[in-house]
Parts: structure tokens; C-alpha cells; sequence
């Protein structure tokens, strides 16, 4: 019988929360990891039991998790291993050492600061791990400072993909409240040249060439805060989605405006529609159905929490602009939580699942697209990423 | 053998239990104790010392003898009772809410 394995990030620890396919009783493990801030879980697709944990602390910085047995048990990949004599030790999994290699011909050493002013790149953790589509060795790492970096090694070295930060515009880009990260990757299932990735606060970009050059893809996009409304760099995206079988199609959840590509970003056009609030951070396709899509509305950029105390999933089945509340089994009161840009999953089952977490500790689960919710845990640390993997 | 105190989220990462003991052979200083401990536990690289500056961790102190060797230069010897195994060498993490 399938089963759904929902990964769930939170600021002090890692939750595992596994359920068959009736999606309704709820076998919850952790905390892994306990008092560590989780940034983000993500399994193999081609290998289900493999699972890559981002683990970080302002205390003792990066490390990188692997679990090769579906999460009982982990470990630092290739960091177990006692150097041999002479041998200085690796421990490269955690090293996210940004390429200032003449090879890449186009050293960058800083980017805007909150101020205006150039501040040097400074690593500080891993937000996203993607693992690729084909090759369970291989897994990219979004982090801030902005960069993308890949392992072919199964995490156990990381190199990055400079040619991101090397086509000119880094510069310009500058950081969120939250820092300046490299928050979401999106592999193209049917072009393997092809990834497209979001930084807050630059916007999007595209590789063409399996990662050697990046072009912004933000045209269409509209900030008000910023200098230039329309410029090229600068604007705050908050996530990406896009569904496989749809890889030209993106939509977009940014700061403020849900907004759709079908040219691969080319360029965008805003879908917010009867939204009564298009600010945000989630936003995830239907496993099913490509121009079924979900966000949940926050309020506004100082008030980072649902609009009148009511936590609603908002579904459009077309793709955007026509949306309707989705309320059954979340809280409509008083509900002051927010959801954060990684803090949303779909599985594959045939009746769609759809889950959420909050900064409250809940994390809710729908077994039926979205029609109804409900609490699978409510007592958790602020959940940072909810991922989820379907086992059949 | 010189004896190290870890916090306890690094005794986790290194799935350690209790003190760690190091042979160091030469001056025993800052740099060679964290040298001996990053050899004997990879895992460990990284989350004292910067990887590319080795310079310290921000949020890390370093006590030993009832005494602050934090701002001590990472090639200073440590005091004798550290070195003869005495006393341990404490990696404390800064002291913060949440």
C-alpha cells in the first residue's frame, strides 16, 4: 500500500510524519536534530530513502544530514569516516566555499547591503537542497548569500556554480528581513540543461546550460518598493513552482502578486485576481492537475500574518485570477501564524494531498486537494519546510 | 592525553558522550588541539572555526583553569594543566535565548 513521508524543518529540529494512504492516522518521530534550526528536507527522487537535511545554527554554522534509510538514521556524508594517517580530514560536506577561481574569470566580491552600500558575499547556511531528478549522488543547495553550489558526491563536497553570481548583475542584488538567499531550484524534468532558481531580493534566473550561465527572468514583474518598479534585478521573490509535466508554465508567489510564466520566464504576468490579499509566501501546483494551484494570503509585508485572524488556503483551477477559499478544518479565528516560502508540499497520490506548516508549530494536511484540512501535528517549533515524499 | 569539553550540540554532531580525549604530540595551543579534534571527528570541521580564515566562530569562547584564553593567539601554549591532561579545554557556546 502507498504511504506519504511528510519532512518537516523547524527551528529546533526535524519532524518526520508518516501515514498510509488514507492520509488520516499520523505516526510522528523527531525531533531530529533536536535544538538545530532545519532549514529544509528533501528525499531522492530516484531514491526515496536517500534524504538530504540542511542543518544550521548561528552558533556552530552549516552542516549537511544524509539519511540513506528513509530517516532513521544519519549522517554527515563522508564526515564519519576517520582520515587516514597523514590524511588531513574532510569533513567537506558543511564547506560552501564561494568559487573565486580564475577559471570563472568574473570574481564578485560584493552585493548590495540594506543601506545601498557594496557588502562582501558571507556564507551563512543552506536554505534549499534539491536532489536531482536522474542521479541520487547529485544535489544542488540553495544558500545565502545568494549562490548555488552541487554535489556529485552524495553531499559529501560542494562546488559552486559561479557562473550565477559571474553574469553582472550581483551587484545589484541585495537582501531580504530574512537575508539574501537562494530560497528556491526548480529542475526542468524534460531538459536536464535547464534550472531555474529565485533569490530574495534579485528575482528569478534560468540556466539553458546545466548551470554555466544564468540570465535574470523577471520581465513583468512590478515592485513598487524598489527604485525602478520594472527593473531587471531587485525584485523580492518569495517561491517558484511548477508543475513536471508543465515545465514552461512557472508560477510565482512574490512579495506582493501571484504571478504566471508560460514561456519559462521569459515573461510574467500577474494572476492575483480576487486574491483579497496577494501578498504571501507558499505557493505549489496540484500533482495532478497543472493549472490547479495554492497560496495562502498574508495580510501584508508588516503584518506577516493571515488577513482578519482567518487561516484560508486560497486554490485557483485555472491557473490563476479566479480563486476561492479553502477553510474546512483550519482555524477561522484568531490565527495570527504565518507560512513560510518552503512550507508547502503536495504528494502524488491519486486523490491529491496538500500540506502546510506554520511559524505556530501546526502543520496541516489535506487528503483531498485542499477541500478539507487537518491538523496532523499543532505543537511543533516554527516549521521552516515541509516536503513530502510519496512511497509506493 | 589532553582532555576537551564540548558543547553539547557538537557532542551530538560527533555522537560523542562524554569529554573527548586527544593525543597531541608538540606544543599543545589552541590550533592543535582544534588541529587534533577536527582529525579525529571531520564532522566537526567547520562549526569551531571558519573553514577558508580558521579564525574562530563568533558565538564560540574558549575556557580552560578557570581563565578566558578565547582572545589568546591560537599559538600561544595553553596552560600546563591543560597540556598534561589535568584540566580540560572548554569550547562554551555564547549564552542566548531562544
Amino acid at each position: 500500500m502507498s504511504k506519504v513521508r511528510v519532512l518537516v524543518g523547524t527551528r529546533k529540529g526535524a519532524f518526520i510524519l508518516t501515514a498510509d494512504g488514507k492520509r488520516q492516522n499520523w505516526e510522528v518521530n523527531g525531533p531530529l536534530f533536536a535544538g538545530w534550526e532545519i532549514y529544509h528536507m528533501k528525499g531522492s527522487p530516484v531514491n526515496p530513502d536517500r534524504i538530504y537535511a540542511s542543518q544550521t545554527s548561528g552558533w556552530f554554522g552549516q552542516i549537511i544530514q544524509r539519511s540513506d534509510d528513509g530517516g532513521k538514521t544519519w549522517d554527515t556524508p563522508g564526515g564519519e569516516k576517520l582520515p587516514k594517517p597523514g590524511e588531513f580530514p574532510s569533513g567537506g560536506s558543511n564547506k560552501f566555499v564561494y568559487d573565486t577561481s580564475s577559471e570563472t574569470g568574473k570574481l564578485l566580491t560584493t552585493h548590495q547591503w540594506y543601506d545601498g552600500t557594496q557588502h562582501p558575499w558571507e556564507f551563512k547556511r543552506v536554505w534549499h537542497v534539491e536532489p536531482a531528478l536522474t542521479d541520487s549522488e547529485t544535489v544542488y543547495a540553495g544558500v545565502e548569500d545568494a549562490a548555488i553550489f552541487r554535489s556529485t558526491n552524495g553531499g559529501q563536497s560542494w562546488h559552486e556554480l559561479a557562473g550565477l553570481r559571474g553574469h553582472g548583475t550581483g551587484p545589484k542584488w541585495q537582501p531580504g528581513a530574512g537575508g539574501m538567499c537562494l530560497h528556491t531550484i526548480i529542475l526542468d524534468a524534460k531538459d536536464p540543461q535547464k534550472i531555474y532558481i529565485a533569490i530574495s531580493a534579485a528575482g528569478a534566473f534560468r540556466t539553458d546550460d546545466g548551470g554555466k550561465n544564468w540570465r535574470p527572468i523577471n520581465r513583468g514583474l512590478v515592485s513598487p518598493y524598489i527604485p525602478d518598479p520594472n527593473a531587471e534585478i531587485g525584485h523580492c521573490v518569495h517561491h517558484v513552482a511548477m508543475h513536471p509535466s508543465r515545465p514552461g508554465t512557472l508560477f510565482m508567489q512574490k512579495h506582493w502578486d501571484v504571478m504566471r510564466s508560460d514561456n519559462g520566464g521569459d515573461k510574467w504576468h500577474e494572476v492575483s485576481g480576487n486574491l483579497p490579499t496577494d501578498f504571501g509566501f507558499v505557493i505549489d501546483v496540484h500533482a495532478h492537475e497543472p493549472e490547479t494551484i495554492y497560496v495562502v494570503p498574508i495580510k501584508s509585508d508588516g503584518e506577516h500574518f493571515p488577513l482578519d485572524g482567518k487561516l484560508r488556503v486560497y486554490r485557483s483551477r485555472t491557473g490563476g485570477n479566479e480563486w476561492e477559499a479553502l477553510t474546512k478544518g483550519l482555524p477561522q479565528a484568531n490565527c495570527y501564524v504565518n507560512v513560510l516560502r518552503d512550507a508547502m508540499a503536495v504528494d502524488s497520490l491519486d486523490s491529491c494531498g496538500i500540506y502546510f506548516g506554520t511559524t505556530g508549530g501546526q502543520v496541516y494536511g489535506s487528503a483531498d486537494g485542499g477541500d478539507s484540512w487537518m491538523p496532523i501535528v499543532h505543537d511543533l517549533p516554527a516549521v521552516l519546510s515541509v516536503e513530502v515524499q510519496t512511497l509506493r | 592525553m589532553i582532555k576537551v569539553v564540548l558543547p553539547p550540540h557538537l557532542k551530538t554532531l560527533a555522537k560523542v558522550a562524554g569529554d573527548v580525549e586527544l593525543e597531541i604530540s608538540g606544543a599543545v595551543t589552541q590550533r592543535s588541539i582544534l588541529d587534533a579534534l577536527e582529525a579525529r571527528f571531520p564532522m566537526l570541521c567547520g562549526t569551531i572555526r571558519d573553514h577558508v580564515t580558521q579564525e574562530r566562530r563568533p558565538f564560540l569562547r574558549f575556557f580552560a583553569c578557570e581563565e578566558d584564553l578565547t582572545h589568546e593567539s591560537p599559538d600561544a601554549p595553553v596552560p600546563a594543566a591543560v597540556a598534561s591532561g589535568k584540566e580540560p579545554f572548554f569550547i562554551i557556546g555564547a549564552i542566548a535565548g531562544g
